[in-house]
């Protein structure tokens, strides 16, 4: 990878995230959390009801 | 008498009447009563198994692979490596992600055995290593933040001491204490994780993985039933 498209895919990716900089947080009374894990417990609580709602692949079931 | 081979020999000598009061004995009896090969390493799985929210004990599982296996590289080249190489800053980045994707299986694994009330049917043990391992792997984390070697470690145990020394735990886990949180982090905890695992996944086989709550008849029409009341049988076990 050349270093020009080195430069370029790093200002892409800055433009689409950024993480060199203080954290962001999010008050909530006094809860605190910053914006980074509410991120990732938003994620966790998706990625739980998608595993009790998603239908699960049935090849390979040699009993049906 | 002669055999052809060591194994032969070896198992013509096992389970021999006079020997059967001995520790060897007793003990292999009772972890093969316990742990049969069977369902040590089954060939299948009940069928309410086949459910994604029964994935994330077996990703929590690999990714602690990752992490173990990542950390071991750590350990052999040591700070600088994974500091200033590019390498270094690979696998180091690999430790860390797999330890994000660690936790973040456990959680939604601890999550589904919480609504499915995991500890029933006698597996109050399987539950409560799980907890366990939950626990320490906290602790488990938190000194790898102290372990790092840069300003963010320093920085992390000056914030911490003063809450580990509200506990009055301080005299004998010091945060400032580089060395001492190093070894807790690539020895004592990793070996008490490990451990817990091991036992955890050990129960998981002995009692079988937790089945689903029954459905309550009065919710499924007459065909459901018939359906549900096959595929259960005793403990939710697979009739068939």
């Amino acid at each position: 990878m050349t270093r020009v498209t080195q430069a370029f895919v790093a200002r892409l990716a800055d433009s689409v995230i950024n993480l060199n900089g203080p954290g962001r947080y999010v008050h909530w009374g006094f809860i605190q959390i910053s914006v980074a894990n509410l991120v990732v417990v938003a994620l966790m609580i998706v990625v739980f009801v998608a595993a009790i709602f998603l239908p699960f692949p049935e090849h390979g079931r040699r009993d049906r | 008498m002669r055999f052809d081979s060591a194994e032969e020999g070896l198992a013509a000598q096992a389970d021999l009447p006079e020997d059967a009061l001995q520790w060897s004995a007793r003990l292999r009896r009772a972890g093969v009563a316990a742990f049969p090969p069977g369902r040590l390493l089954p060939d299948r799985q009940p069928a309410y198994v086949a459910s994604w929210i029964y994935v994330f004990g077996a990703l929590t599982l690999a990714a602690l692979a990752i992490v173990v296996a990542s950390g071991m590289v750590l350990a052999i080249e040591g700070p600088t490596w994974w500091h200033l190489s590019r390498v270094g800053l690979f696998v180091n980045s690999m430790h860390l992600w797999g330890v994000e994707l660690f936790f973040f299986f456990m959680v939604v694994h601890l999550w589904g055995k919480f609504f499915m009330a995991a500890w029933r049917g006698r597996r109050r043990a399987t539950w409560i290593t799980g907890v366990l391992s939950f626990v320490v792997s906290i602790a488990a984390a938190f000194t790898g933040y102290l372990s790092q070697q840069n300003f963010d470690s320093q920085w992390i145990g000056t914030q911490a001491k003063d809450g580990i020394n509200a506990t009055g735990a301080g005299a004998f886990f010091n945060v400032l204490n580089f060395g001492q949180m190093l070894m807790w982090h690539i020895l004592l905890l990793p070996l008490a994780v490990g451990v817990l695992v091991i036992v955890h996944v050990l129960l998981v086989r002995r009692r079988g993985v937790v089945p689903p709550f029954a459905p309550d008849p009065g919710d499924l029409v007459a065909s459901e039933a018939v359906t549900a009341a096959t595929d259960l049988g005793v403990d939710g076990m697979a009739a068939r």
